[in-house]
């Protein structure tokens, strides 16, 4: 062996190629399948493509990084079904580019956040967060309520994330602008009702707020749960 | 046997303007880089250190963190080690000076870039994948420039043989091209942001397999190749065992490339994916001591000289944690340790046991070792270099030893449960209890920090006290057998 190995290191090309192929052998074989056998991701009867203005709020949640202290992936534990809800399954994220299951749970997990507290919690915590959880060391993000959202890119975007497989009609492309405006609108109602001031209705803490109350509730659990 | 032999000498001299540039922003980069890190640590601690500040959060600057320690600080460092090592191991002169220099200034720019961007809120949302569309094509043109160059040289060589440390650069450059560029296979809306092809969970394996292969083909094999070239020079001793070299570099990069999915135990990852990222990790173990024992067992009969050469104490420690990394990074993926630790600083303590102990302390011994010869001088202060050693020692325990404290303690408060049968803590109460914790580790990291400034400051003097020369290639292999043949 030893002999036959020291021909072969003075044979740059054939040992690079040698490299190459067995650095793809455990990647191929590991991800391929993942694309070819179906009940690798379940498909879940249910789970819907984001609605413009969570996409939007979607790219906030990803532009402000906070994936690196929330994860979105609860484990199959007692203790984490206790504390968050279901646990995740593969299929309710078939729509996500990226994922964001995040790797780090310096807050807690998030994946089932939707609809867990009012519109105006999550307006309040953005603004501060020990307000509303005292001793928080998550940061203030208070530039959420003063930026206008830019939907000068939905239209784009959705047609980009159609092209990856993402079931978005041509008609939903078109009418993004009007359904925005329309979900927007609905937050705004209900932070009025909970009587939060100041309120606008074209701000990007709107669409983060949107974003937040649809995680991990296509499966309907929450209702489910209700007696 | 270094340049100064009166050897007949050949027409060309190495080009070492290169490798210099590259020490340079090593050094500044490193710096950035680390002070990213530690303020993202005292945010931890001290949350107005977010400094109300869009442009300063813990989500933006700690991207800014990894990107500049493992793309900026590492990065550099692997080229200059490459660029200086390649041309005396072929013993010829860097195939194009153009290419190096459009790799050299591609690199730096590719960092600004990529820091301007990661503050103002554009990137990936992949971990160390974070760069935009554009700065990923940036990425890729300036990593063929450097595969050109490299490759070109090799085939320009006059040693016909191809010493270990090549096989390792080799593995590199061909292994983290194919990852850069399937994980970020993307479709841009501007140059700015862009939708990634895969989506979910294929997206999480994909991120995953690219991410621990990041730390296996960034972190890792390059580091390798400098341990094989650059301590046997400074022991002055040749490597331990040829065979092991052989068993280890082909073992490890079979091996590593299956492992990424223990980043997604128990996660909605198919069962049988994960169990093939557990094994493999657990078989890691092997080549990965094979790479310690060997880089250990080198200093046999020099060890009485790590006493007093702070460059060999450099390696003696980088290569123990590098063995305790490749020990606790295995145990951290059998699925029950993983349930335990996933999630939590455990995970932040045990990369760091291996960026801040075998990467840094790698780059350090080496960069002590090159520095003086970079300009045919003597290094400043021998003892500056120790207390160095030292502080960066003593940053790093107290950084690791904080960190197991934060995760155990965090991990088994999420799992507690009271006699009811209720959650015994609420999320709050476990972050709460961190705060002291979270301040040694801050500690720790300042006092790394000091410690490469320290290194800065004496490299600084080091490079005051010589001059930059690009010394004549030798005619004749001035190869010492005892390199090559043990």
């Amino acid at each position: 062996m030893k002999k036959d190995h020291r021909w072969l290191e003075s044979q740059g090309v054939l040992m690079s190629v040698l490299v190459t192929v067995l650095v793809l052998v455990g990647g191929l074989v590991e991800i391929v399948p993942l694309y070819y056998v179906r009940s690798s991701v379940p498909p879940i009867e249910g789970v819907k493509p984001y609605t413009p203005l969570e996409l939007e709020g979607r790219d906030i949640y990803v532009r402000e990084g906070c994936y690196n202290c929330h994860s979105q992936m609860v484990r199959p534990f007692r203790d984490e079904t206790e504390r968050y809800g279901p646990y995740s399954k593969a299929g309710e994220f078939v729509y996500d580019h990226p994922f964001q299951f995040g790797s780090k749970r310096t807050g807690p997990d998030l994946h089932r956040v939707g609809a867990k507290y009012p519109d105006s919690w999550h307006y309040y915590h953005m603004l501060d967060p020990r307000q509303i959880v005292p001793g928080s060391v998550m940061p203030k993000y208070s530039w959420l309520h003063q930026n206008k959202l830019d939907t000068s890119l939905t239209k784009k975007k959705m047609q980009v994330l159609r092209k990856l497989g993402v079931p978005y009609t041509p008609e939903e492309i078109e009418g993004a602008q009007a359904a925005m405006q329309a979900q927007a609108g609905g937050i705004y109602d209900r932070l009025r009702e909970q009587k939060v001031e100041n309120v606008q209705s074209d701000r990007e803490i709107i669409a983060l707020i949107a974003y937040l109350q649809r995680l991990g509730g296509d499966i309907h659990w929450r209702e489910a749960q209700q007696p | 046997m270094n340049y100064t032999d009166p050897a007949p000498v050949s027409a060309e001299n190495y080009d070492d303007d290169t490798v210099r540039g590259f020490v340079f922003f090593t050094m500044f980069w490193g710096a950035v880089g680390m002070l990213a890190g530690l303020w993202a640590a005292l945010e931890l601690a001290f949350w107005q250190c977010n400094l109300e500040s869009p442009y300063l959060t813990f989500g933006r600057l700690r991207p800014l963190h990894t990107n500049a320690v493992i793309f900026a600080f590492s990065g550099n460092a692997i080229f200059a080690s490459v660029y200086y090592s390649v041309q005396r191991l072929c013993r010829t002169r860097t195939a194009s000076d153009l290419l190096s220099k459009v790799h050299l200034w591609g690199w730096q720019l590719i960092i600004v870039l990529d820091a301007v961007c990661l503050l103002s809120g554009f990137t990936d949302g992949k971990e160390y994948a974070e760069p935009v569309f554009i700065v990923d094509q940036l990425i890729t043109l300036i990593w063929v420039v450097f595969g050109v160059n490299f490759f070109w040289t090799l085939a320009r060589r006059r040693e016909k043989h191809l010493y270990v440390a090549i096989w390792f650069y080799i593995a590199t450059i061909i292994t983290i091209a194919v990852l850069h560029l399937v994980n970020n296979l993307s479709i841009p809306v501007t140059l700015f942001k862009s939708y990634i092809v895969w989506s979910g969970v294929q997206d999480a394996l994909i991120q995953w397999w690219y991410g621990h292969n990041a730390v296996g083909f960034l972190l890792t094999t390059p580091f390798l190749g400098m341990m094989y070239y650059y301590l046997p020079k400074a022991a002055e001793k040749p490597v331990y065992s040829y065979r092991l070299s052989i068993i280890h570099f082909w073992s490890l990069i079979f091996i590593y490339i299956w492992a990424g999915p223990h980043h997604l135990l128990y996660t909605a990852l198919p069962d049988w994916a994960q169990t093939l990222g557990m094994c493999f990790s657990l078989m890691l173990l092997a080549p990965s001591w094979g790479g310690m024992l060997n880089g250990l067992l080198t200093l046999k009969g020099a060890y009485e000289r790590v006493r007093t050469d702070p460059i060999l104490k450099f390696f003696v420690v980088a290569l123990t944690f590098y063995g305790m990394s490749t020990f606790e990074g295995p145990m951290l993926s059998i699925r029950s340790v993983s349930a335990l630790g996933h999630y939590t600083d455990w995970i932040v303590g045990h990369v760091h046991g291996g960026a801040l102990g075998w990467v840094g302390f790698t780059v350090f011994a080496v960069f002590y070792w090159l520095v003086p010869r970079l300009y045919g001088t003597r290094l400043y202060s021998t003892k500056l270099a120790t207390i160095h050693f030292w502080t960066g020692t003593i940053g790093i325990v107290l950084y690791m030893v904080s960190m197991w404290v934060t995760g155990v303690t965090q991990g088994l408060m999420w799992r507690a449960f009271s006699q009811d049968g209720s959650l015994t803590y609420s999320f709050i109460e476990t972050t709460k209890i961190l705060f002291p914790y979270y301040l040694v580790r801050a500690l720790g990291g300042a006092l790394y920090l000091a410690g490469l400034l320290m290194m800065v400051y004496n490299l600084v003097q080091t490079a005051r006290s010589g001059r930059a020369t690009n010394p004549p290639v030798p005619a004749e292999s001035v190869r010492p057998s005892r390199l090559e043949q043990v």
